[in-house]
């Protein structure tokens, strides 16, 4: 544990969880019903989406890794709910909910889970490497902090073509140490870049707590100063304050173009992977507590359930159909056809894909 | 004799060798409080100490230059990488630190660094994960690389790795943790840069490394069966220093080759055997050399497409019969 660590923890989280005092931040002030119902739903959608990823492992028809984002919910959807035309994502493994919060549907998701043609990477590039660049949604990344250049990139080339638009660069809180990501900081910072660093804090990198990862473990955001960079910190799980704080970044990046480091505090309810056993870094303690009082989904429905927005009976179908469109996506995924050995060398380069009369190379590009 | 695993006779030699040097000191994500995301280093953190066994964050290039830079203060640090694929946000310490320091001091300094961790596909984790970086590393001049494929030769290659005095490098798989050997209970060495016949035979030269020696050995098993053909399996061990020797004999016996590694074919390991068979061992050869390995492209995440692009026996025996046609 590092020594005199002041935890800057967002104000908010120092308090019981109750009302949303951001209710009534403009930004959430003028969301119609349907908005809040719409957001509901995409919180469900995606907390259902992962649980059934999670009998779907069980079954056998998910290898390698899966990282689940349930409690975290509240980060993703929150940021994801301002974005417009511009506007782009990109993260790293832990994937599902940015993906389908940016509107992939959940079929492709599970086949891609389960290596299916199918799948929105056709079945080649699995839980940790989602992508759906016709929705602004970069992947998607295997390699801890390796996103963070490349939304840096993202951020610069919308700047460069002139678009009043942004990157949000989502990362974990271990993330944060690895060299590629300070080198983005300080790119981002001396170029005026619109990006917004969301650094999701659910406190463990793997069986790492943060304290044994980072020096001054009390706030990640704050390494913004060293680089002249604004900085937030914000509660992950009231998605209203989440909104509320992201929106002046993305203010800041659209009308300033300047960069931010939010960090959003969140946590994870399961292993950090499926094959993480979960017994050796926390208590069950430590996760009951969360569940209990800090469910940023159960948090946003009683929410509006005490606006008077949604209903038991609404609550209820909403989640109902969630379950119901997650089990057909695990159908879907069943039934879906494996990618075949010629579909192997396939898409590793735009040239061999798109072969014409005005392909000029004539060399070997993929050998025996 | 004692049966273990491979990943048990790993631990074993990192076990003997903290006890055997105060200088060593193992280092990694997770290797400590988690017990190490393989559990290769479990029980590690109780028996030495945080001081032996020291967990740190996710900074691959920090880590591991730091254990360059200890090593050339006398550490004998054991770093692990969760994945040898991570090495590449290192590349620049793994390569040219470690690489070229001695070279650079004209002989003054030496990075007696041991760094380990599993180096394979077949796992559906997908292209990021599933690198197998030793050719890539051993075309490095001054950088060892060992790629065991058994419990023996595991323990045997970490020990020898962790009293050599250059930087060496131990690809390790996953796939092979769990796989059991007999590993003898007193203190030995598997020397660096020395082959293994893994299996006697007449007819056909198989040279591997890695899990391809495993893969190989059960098609050497179905030709014999099968198809009457006596095979030798030359087991590198080593990629560089590489034995040369041992190869060419094998092919002088045979006088037929057929090379099989886990690699991508361009520039894989195979490709510079291929060279040297040819270049010392022309008039030996009675058939064109053949190859065996993934098929090019990035790691296919799909596992049922992934264990196809992998070598697998029936693949090994197709080509096997071909050179032997
Ligand atoms: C460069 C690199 N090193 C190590 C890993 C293995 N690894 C994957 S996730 C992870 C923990 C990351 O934790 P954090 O950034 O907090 O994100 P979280 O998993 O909590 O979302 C580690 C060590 C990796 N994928 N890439
Ligand atoms: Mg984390």
């Amino acid at each position: 544990m590092a020594k005199n660590a002041v935890i800057t923890h967002p104000e908010s989280l120092k308090r019981p969880a109750g009302p949303s005092e951001y209710a009534k931040d403009p930004v959430n002030a003028s969301l119609t019903k349907a908005d809040k119902i719409a957001l509901y739903t995409k919180m469900a959608r995606v907390r259902h989406f992962e649980q059934r990823c999670i009998r779907t492992y069980q079954q056998g028809k998910i290898g390698g890794f899966l990282h689940l984002y349930v409690g975290q919910e509240a980060v993703a959807a929150g940021t994801i709910s301002l974005l417009g035309k511009f506007d782009h994502i990109i993260t790293g493994y832990r994937d599902h909910a940015h993906g389908l919060l940016v509107g992939m549907n959940m079929k492709e998701c599970m086949a891609e889970l389960t290596g299916k043609v199918t799948g929105c990477s056709k079945g080649k590039g699995g839980s940790m490497h989602y992508f759906a660049p016709d929705k602004n949604y970069w992947g998607g990344h295997g390699i801890v902090g390796g996103q963070a250049p490349l939304g840096t990139g993202l951020a610069y080339a919308v700047k460069y073509r002139g678009q009043k638009g942004s990157c949000l660069t989502y990362m974990g809180d271990g993330a944060i140490n690895q060299g590629a990501v300070h080198e983005a900081y300080n790119l981002a910072a001396l170029w005026d870049l619109p990006i917004i660093f969301v650094i999701e804090n659910n406190g463990y990198s793997m069986g790492t707590s943060q304290e044994r990862s980072t020096a001054h473990p009390g706030c990640l955001a704050k390494r913004a100063e060293g680089y002249n960079m604004a900085w937030d910190v914000v509660n992950g799980h009231d998605v209203y304050e989440v909104r509320a704080k992201t929106a002046i970044a993305l203010k800041r990046a659209h009308e300033e173009s300047k960069p931010t480091i939010l960090e959003i505090f969140t946590y994870r309810y399961f292993g950090h992977s499926m094959s993480d056993p979960d017994k050796t870094y926390r208590d069950k303690e430590e996760v009951k507590g969360y569940r209990e009082t800090k469910d940023p989904v159960f948090l946003f429905e009683k929410e509006l359930l005490n606006e008077g927005v949604l209903t038991k009976e609404l609550v209820e179908s909403i989640n109902a159909a969630a379950m119901e469109e997650a089990d057909a996506a695990a159908a879907f995924a069943d039934e879906s056809p494996e990618p075949t050995v010629a579909d192997i060398t396939k898409h590793i380069y735009w040239e061999e894909d798109n072969r014409g009369p005005k392909t000029t190379s004539r060399g070997t590009i993929i050998f025996e | 004799m004692a049966v273990i695993s491979y990943r048990e006779a790993l631990r074993a030699a990192m076990r003997e060798e903290l006890k055997r040097d105060e200088n060593v000191v193992i280092m990694g994500e997770e290797v400590a409080q988690f017990n190490g995301a393989y559990k290769v280093t479990e029980g590690l953190l109780k028996e030495f100490g945080p001081k032996r066994v020291v967990d740190t964050p996710i900074s691959e290039a920090g880590f591991i230059g730091l254990g360059i830079g200890a090593s050339m203060l006398g550490i004998r640090p054991v770093m692990e990488l969760m994945f040898w694929s991570f090495s590449y946000v290192a590349f620049d310490q793994v390569v040219n630190n470690a690489g070229n320091i001695r070279y650079m001091s004209g002989g003054l300094i030496n990075c007696p660094i041991v760094i380990r961790g599993p180096a394979n596909g077949g796992t559906n984790v997908g292209a990021t994960h599933s690198h197998t970086p030793e050719a890539i590393l051993a075309s490095h001049p001054g950088i060892k690389v060992v790629c065991p494929a058994t419990p023996y030769d595991a323990k045997g290659l970490m020990k020898a790795a962790i009293r050599d005095n250059d930087p060496v490098y131990v690809m390790e798989n996953t796939i092979l943790y769990n796989d059991k050997g007999e590993v003898p209970d007193e203190d030995y060495i598997v020397p660096i840069g020395v082959a293994d016949i893994k299996r006697e035979g007449t007819d056909l030269t198989i040279v591997a490394h890695g899990r391809a020696v495993i893969t190989s050995l059960k098609a050497a098993e179905i030709l014999e069966k099968e198809h009457g053909v006596s095979v030798e399996v030359v087991d590198l061990r080593s990629i560089r220093p590489l034995d040369e020797e041992t190869i060419l004999a094998s092919v002088r016996k045979t006088h037929r080759a057929l090379l099989v590694e886990e690699n991508k074919p361009f520039c894989g390991v195979d490709a510079q055997i291929a060279y040297l068979i040819q270049a010392r061992a022309f008039d030996e050869l009675d058939a064109p050399i053949g190859r065996v390995s993934s098929i090019d492209a990035p790691q296919i995440y799909s596992k049922k497409l992934e264990d196809l692009q992998l070598p697998y026996p029936a693949r090994v025996v197709e080509a096997a019969l071909k050179i032997l046609a």
